[in-house]
């Protein structure tokens, strides 16, 4: 009783598996199955392919054309074991974009399924959505969904866009406890061959992390700084910030 | 030089003996990105046995990555021990493996010669050796260390208290402390990964594990691993820090995308003693290290990933670590693809570790896009075990929520000291059966005393 009422109170404060029941030293069979349905969540994640059809429907109401390309990976496992191809778009993709000789805009808005297509299918549109009510001023490139891609490939993809500024939407690693977190990463003035340290990075977006309105204050502040400084990566930190946006 | 093997009519060519040793590597996803692996079974089968032939004197002439080039490279050769060396001075690798399996290599013998081995002898004789080779050898290394309590002594396995929280919440982190305790973890330290790198939360988090440990007696240490010139500000300011924590690499260049070099490790090794928080003992560091990450910094000089890592363990024995732990299988499935390649890396880790003289401990762990589950991690778990490893994590239900990995559980330790008769630190025992929390036969006892525990939250 006085137990239950102890993991009770301290479940409160924090979404770890604690308190779990032991048959002798081992995890009692409840919370063993408990644990086997999380990881069968998250592999599922992983496996799960992007679903052109649920997000054309999801798009419609969009202004923006969509143009669905693929990396140079052609399968899951691939994708796992190869992230250098999962950078670079394939012959088809990248032709296509340069055939399109697109206006140049301000923001290029790249969607990614990456390690969780199913954080794609959840917040991407929604998100979308909510950024663009934000900064309607801004110009737009069309919106490009990639299969396969990991962040850098954004980088190409604003490039053939000739736009200013690159943001990525792509599924993140599933966690046990979040298989759909969908992070943002964008540079400025985007062209292939980047590193990490020339882009920023918004992560944890989903039912029990940062919500979408939360994620587009931030990056709409973020964005009007990199478009205004003409800079993107290390040089455009604030910590401080991602704390308070952090703190529930 | 070029090494150099007929077979029927095929000539197998290695180009030197960075190739020879990345040839003879296992089969690791990471290898092959880098496109140094073996193309096939034969060539790797061909690439061990000619690196069998080799002397282990070979790798003091022949530095891998170039000493003038390179600091970790210039410590590693300049402060090698060549008295210790004498007795296995006129072995080759396969040599060497022969002696290490003899019964002429005891204990005693072992700790004598650690500090005559240089990281790549240590990551060579691995690569000829098999699964139970590595455990047989590594469990006649005894690395004892000691902070607040007494590490690595053999019939002991501790566990590193892992509490982590995604917004630092420092009730949600006391939470899963309160929990590891009442499960018999957290001998080795109580360490918490923190999710931003701000001073201030930082500071924070210190003075409340300094709290605990003070408040409940308990023989143990905290740590917060932040960035160490984090940790050093912490330090300057009076921050009760117990260990000073760093990821390290096994290239200058690697440290160097980590924010490190080795004269930044020298100065917080320094400042950490100086702080004289230890009672038995003055072993003051905590470093974490895993394949992979050199070739993630674009920084590996063409080496196999393995080797690499095991310098990384070089650099680390300089600072007399309290404990070090490599993290296997977070890297994810571009280094170790599945299970296997994971398992593999584990044990040759802590062996390589323990060769040198290392206190190995090991994150046994795995990602979601992995080829792993639970299964391969009790395998691990169980073969470390059984090799003599220092320490693993404790988290809560195996489930990182802030890291997204999967690791250890408290229950994983208790299953492996139940199954194999092992203890924690001895001053731990005694408070662990003082507090009522655990039974003399290391089953848990349902006598402890939770409103005493209530209170401090």
């Amino acid at each position: 009783m006085i137990e239950e009422e102890f993991w009770n109170n301290l479940k409160k404060f924090t979404n770890a598996r604690i308190g779990l029941r032991n048959s002798g030293t081992s995890i009692a069979t409840t919370d063993q199955l408990r644990f086997q349905l999380s990881f069968a969540e998250a592999k599922d994640a992983v496996q799960k392919e992007l679903d052109e059809n649920l997000i054309s429907e999801q798009f419609s109401r969009q202004e923006l054309p969509l143009y669905y390309l693929q990396s140079e990976i052609n399968n899951k496992a691939e994708f796992l074991y190869r992230p250098d191809l999962g950078r670079k778009l394939n012959t088809s993709s990248a032709s296509l974009l340069s055939d399109l000789n697109p206006l140049p805009s301000d923001i290029a808005f790249v969607i990614c399924d990456g390690l969780s297509a199913s954080a794609i299918h959840h917040h991407a549109v929604r998100f979308l959505s909510e950024f663009m009510v934000r900064n309607a001023a801004y110009s737009y490139s069309p919106l490009a969904v990639v299969r396969y891609g990991r962040v850098a490939i954004g980088d190409e993809v604003g490039f053939l866009l000739k736009t200013k500024l690159v943001v990525v939407l792509i599924g993140e690693r599933p966690g046990l406890s979040t298989p759909d977190s969908m992070g943002i990463y964008f540079t400025y003035n985007p062209v292939p061959g980047l590193t990490d340290e020339s882009r920023n990075c918004i992560s944890n977006i989903h039912n029990k992390g940062l919500s979408y309105a939360q994620a587009a204050k931030k990056l709409s502040f973020l964005v009007n700084e990199s478009l205004k400084r003409k800079i993107s990566g290390v040089l455009l930190k604030d910590k401080s910030d991602d704390y308070d946006l952090l703190t529930p | 030089m070029a090494y150099k093997y007929l077979s029927g009519s095929q000539t197998y060519i290695f180009r030197d003996l960075k190739d020879l040793m990345a040839k003879a590597s296992m089969l690791r996803s990471g290898d092959q990105l880098a496109g140094i692996a073996a193309s096939t079974e034969k060539e790797r089968v061909v690439a061990k046995m000619l690196l069998a032939d080799v002397p282990l004197k070979k790798f003091l002439e022949e530095h891998l990555i170039a000493y003038e080039e390179d600091e970790v490279t210039r410590l590693i050769i300049d402060e090698h021990d060549a008295a210790a060396f004498q007795s296995v001075s006129h072995l080759t690798v396969g040599g060497f493996r022969d002696w290490l399996l003899s019964e002429s290599a005891t204990s005693d013998i072992l700790k004598a010669t650690a500090s005559g081995i240089i990281p790549e002898m240590a990551a060579a004789v691995s690569k000829i050796m098999s699964i139970q080779d590595m455990i047989l050898v590594a469990s006649k290394c005894e690395v004892i260390t000691r902070f607040r309590n007494t590490l690595g002594l053999k019939g002991h396995f501790s566990t590193r208290l892992q509490p982590n929280h995604p917004f630092d919440d420092l009730k949600g982190i006391a939470a899963s402390v309160i929990d590891g305790l009442l499960k018999g973890s957290g001998d080795a330290v109580i360490g918490i990964n923190p999710a931003t790198d701000s001073l201030k939360i930082t500071g924070e988090l210190l003075i409340m594990l300094d709290a605990l440990i003070e408040k409940l007696n308990i023989p143990t240490q905290s740590c917060v691993l932040s960035h160490i010139t984090t940790t050093m500000e912490l330090v300057e300011k009076g921050y009760p820090v117990d260990l000073t924590f760093q990821s390290i690499a096994g290239s200058e260049k690697a440290n160097s995308c980590f924010g490190i070099n080795l004269s930044m490790l020298q100065e917080a090794y320094e400042a950490t003693l100086g702080l004289k928080r230890g009672v038995l003992g003055s072993n003051v560091m905590y470093f974490e290290t895993g394949q992979g990450s050199a070739l993630s910094a674009n920084a590996h000089h063409g080496l196999d990933q393995q080797t690499i890592e095991t310098r990384a363990y070089g650099v680390a024995r300089k600072y007399h670590p309290l404990l070090i732990n490599t993290v296997v299988g977070f890297i994810g499935p571009e280094y170790l693809f599945n299970g296997k390649q994971i398992i593999r890396a584990g044990i040759e880790d802590h062996f390589c570790g323990k060769l040198l003289g290392l206190p190995m401990g090991c994150d046994v762990c795995y990602t979601n896009h992995a080829e792993a589950d639970q299964d391969d991690m009790d395998n691990l778990l169980t073969l470390l075990a059984a090799a003599g490893c220092n320490y693993i994590m404790g988290v809560p239900g195996a489930d990182d929520i802030m890291l997204n990995y999967q690791s250890t559980s408290f229950n994983d330790a208790l299953y492996v000291r139940r199954l194999l008769g092992l203890k924690p630190a001895p001053e731990f025992v005694k408070w662990l059966s003082d507090m009522k929390i655990m039974n003399s036969d290391f089953t848990l006892s349902g006598t402890r005393d939770l409103t005493k525990l209530i209170n401090l939250l």
